[in-house]
């Protein structure tokens, strides 16, 4: 199809559309209604998105030594994985597991198009579970559409009532679900059924409720199409060596209608011109036409098309997944041969090593410590020189505890003085103190020594932390 | 806004350029629409919600059906803030200075709100984080971060000099002196042992300076056998202070004064917090 567009003369408008005598573009002024079929991708996509987004209507009620074991506490700034508390102060981790979810959405991409848009994304889903409420309720995608335009019969109005309703009650439990991520999920529901939700709570609920019942129920596949930058991101992940569901136009044209008993009027393609491939698909595709935007690659083109080839009795795969270079008939690559997918997965690795690093080296406590810059030290009535630091120690145990300050390196003859009362620190809360460091002038030979501090647990001599700051005298 | 379209029919603008690029006249998608008739609502609501239109007669304007001014969301938020400090505040009131510093929760408080009253009061002289400011003749107000107190360093001397202001004295000793005596006097203080000479009893520099040369902080005199100096502590530095005196009222002696700042400039409560916040830079005493 590509190539055909280029043998077409530049300098006209219309030059883009000149292959096709119509060409479609869905502006969702006609409700698409996708016909179901039983196969190997439909039960695949089926047990995916189950598999992807029950967790997220379950997880919350999980408990860990009795507080909820996952939980985006906003309200006291942690984050609550079973026994783990991470503060704000380790939440670099979270940049990094986006990290690691976007390259894997990239990885995956590269070799095997939209997987996530075909099987897991949310709006795939919700729209899935939503049209087979419909079709359950209103019946097959024909009866479906007689009955769009059918006057408003009592029939009409009680199916169409149950639909909504059903629609809505999915729509709140979403919004319900989503909230009890960042709350705990027993005192949400509490609040909810005794209408205590603090406003923003109500906000996000009313949020989640239009905005499922409206994408899910309205706006379907007009999401993927004008909304949804993954859409377009995903698109140009895709290069030659992707499989994506693809139409082995080789094989199947010249298209056309079998004629039962007579004998072809001139040379036929496998393509019978049934339209199941069309029916079936959730964005009202016409894979024939080539990949295109509106496919989000969830294979059920191919469930029909096979159905359909073991019917006329020719063999499978008419439209299956296959890269560009197999259909022009490019021997196919290996998989360490697409660097693509490669940078995207030492990329992934990377992320995983930071985020291990992270996790082992969070430690119970954080130090961190700021020189004072004006003065860098200061001179006492005794010539000694003094320095003066910010000390911010952060306690990320469960335990409030005092702490004592020592230091190593530095001059001769340091002290340090200010922690004498051993400083209260609060936990999962900074404490800020200031601490003076002390030396005799004779001892101060450079205008820059390294000076390492310790904060320990007065309870506790395994939480401690240190932190390298610099002992600054005049210059020599 | 049908979905089909027959290629060739679909009209363009008629415009053309670089060739071949021209745009169909087609409707826009429908969320599209959708999205654009919201907005519109949403800025009548906005407009009519919120002071919008001015109005020519008397400078006044459309108040907005909302109420909303810019000075009332200030106020809410200052209450908030002022809500959070207030506890803090109450607390300090009947607190002395001494008992702020044994309290590390206030301590900290009054040193972050310090910050900002030291910046705007006293850095001008003083020097931001109490570094000490220099003119011409050499250091013009004290520094603050070390242990040398003219007039004592624990919290309630701080207190005191911030409250009633402070002004140092010393005469000019140019037509008391020999050149000779006054050559001899400097090379001794200079050298931290101001009592290594005789000259420093005999010309009556104890009654000031003390005994010992460590000055009276009752009376603000400098100790002159530490290594922290007020004016220049070179020979020359020191002759001109003995010769000019301090404040001594001749043109040339050094100037060394500090304003009251107790009555019309600060509130008790900031007094209070300046005194721990400078007692805190690293040379208070304790009592
Ligand atoms: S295009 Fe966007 S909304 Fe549609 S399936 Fe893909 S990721 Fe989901
Ligand atoms: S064309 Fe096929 S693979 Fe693409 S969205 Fe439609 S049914 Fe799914």
């Amino acid at each position: 199809m590509n190539q055909e567009v280029g043998k077409k003369e530049p300098g006209e408008v219309t030059t883009l559309y000149n292959e096709f005598e119509t060409w479609t573009v869905n502006t969702g002024g006609q409700t698409i209604h996708a016909k179901r079929m039983p196969g190997f991708f439909r039960s695949f996509k089926d047990k995916a998105q189950l598999a992807m987004w029950l967790p997220f209507f379950l997880v919350p009620y999980l408990r860990w030594n009795g507080s909820q074991a996952i939980l985006f506490d906003i309200q006291h700034r942690q984050f609550k994985f079973f026994g783990l508390t991470v503060l704000p102060q380790d939440i670099w981790m979270l940049s990094l597991v986006l990290l690691v979810a976007a390259m894997t959405l990239f990885a995956v991409t590269s070799v095997a198009s939209r997987v996530w848009c075909g099987y897991f994304c949310f709006q795939t889903a919700w729209t899935d579970w939503f049209t087979w409420l419909e079709d359950k309720i209103e019946g097959n995608p024909t009866a479906r559409r007689k009955l769009d335009v059918a006057p408003w019969t009592f029939d009409k109005i009680k199916k169409k009532l149950i639909k909504h309703t059903l629609w809505m009650l999915i729509a709140l439990l979403t919004g319900i679900s989503f909230s009890i991520w960042f709350v705990d999920a027993f005192e949400y529901w509490h609040d909810l059924i005794h209408l205590q939700l603090p406003t923003v709570g109500w906000v996000v609920i009313v949020m989640f409720f239009l905005g499922t019942y409206i994408l899910a129920g309205f706006l379907r596949e007009q999401t993927c199409f004008w909304l949804c930058p993954y859409a377009r991101i995903q698109g140009v992940m895709t290069d030659n060596q992707t499989i994506l569901p693809t139409y082995d136009y080789t094989r199947g044209e010249p298209r056309g209608k079998i004629r039962r008993g007579g004998e072809a009027v001139a040379p036929q393609g496998d393509c019978i011109d049934c339209f199941q491939c069309v029916q079936v698909c959730p964005t009202g595709v016409d894979i024939r036409n080539g990949q295109q935007l509106g496919c989000i690659t969830c294979g059920l083109c191919i469930d029909a098309c096979d159905v359909v080839m073991d019917k006329i009795n020719k063999p499978r795969g008419l439209i299956r997944y296959a890269s560009l270079d197999e259909l022009s008939g490019k021997p196919a690559k290996k998989i360490y041969q697409h660097p693509r997918t490669l940078v995207y997965l030492s990329i992934i690795l990377l992320a995983l090593v930071g985020i291990v690093w992270g996790l082992t080296h969070m430690g119970a406590m954080t130090l961190k410590i700021v020189h004072e810059r004006q003065p860098l030290f200061v001179q006492m009535s005794d010539g000694s020189i003094q320095n003066k630091f910010d000390f911010k120690v952060l306690n990320k145990t469960d335990k409030d505890f005092r702490v004592k300050v020592t230091a190593e390196g530095g001059v001769k003859g340091l002290v340090i003085i200010g922690a004498e009362q051993h400083p209260m620190t609060h936990h999962g809360r900074g404490t800020s103190f200031t601490i003076f460091a002390r030396a005799p002038a004779a001892n101060v030979e450079k205008d820059v020594v390294p000076i390492q501090f310790r904060v320990e647990s007065l309870d506790d001599a395994k939480v401690f932390a240190e932190y390298t700051s610099k002992f600054y005298g005049p210059n020599k | 806004m049908s979905d089909k379209h027959d290629a060739s029919s679909v009209p363009t603008t008629g415009h053309v350029w670089d060739d071949d690029l021209g745009d169909y006249i087609n409707q826009p998608p429908k969320w599209w629409m959708l999205g654009l008739t919201v907005s519109a609502i949403w800025c009548v609501v906005y407009f009519l919600y919120y002071p919008s239109i001015p109005l020519s007669n008397g400078g006044t304007w459309f108040k907005g059906v909302g109420g909303w001014t810019a000075i009332t969301e200030m106020e809410a938020d200052k209450s908030v803030v002022d809500e959070v400090r207030g506890k803090y505040e109450a607390k300090l009131k009947d607190m002395t200075p001494a008992a702020i510093l044994a309290d590390s929760e206030l301590t900290e408080y009054v040193t972050r709100s310090g910050k900002v009253l030291f910046g705007d009061n006293c850095a001008a002289c003083h020097g931001q984080n109490g570094v000490g400011t220099h003119d011409k003749f050499g250091l013009f107000a004290p520094i603050l971060n070390d242990d040398d107190w003219l007039y004592g360093g624990t919290i309630d001397a701080i207190h005191e000099t911030i409250q009633g202001g402070r002004q140092g004295m010393m005469m000019a000793h140019a037509d008391m002196l020999s050149e000779a005596e006054i050559d001899t006097l400097a090379n001794a203080v200079a050298a931290g042992k101001p009592t290594s000479t005789p000259l420093f009893a005999e010309k009556g520099c104890t009654a000031c300076h003390g005994e010992d040369g460590k000055g009276m902080q009752a009376m603000g005199s400098a100790n002159l056998t530490d290594s922290v100096w007020r004016f220049d502590g070179s020979v020359e530095g020191i002759k001109y202070t003995i010769k000019n005196g301090v404040n001594a009222g001749t043109p040339d002696t050094r100037v060394a004064v500090m304003p009251a700042f107790q009555g019309s400039k600060l509130s008790d409560a900031e007094i209070k917090k300046l005194a721990v916040y400078v007692y805190k830079f690293g040379g208070g005493q304790a009592q």
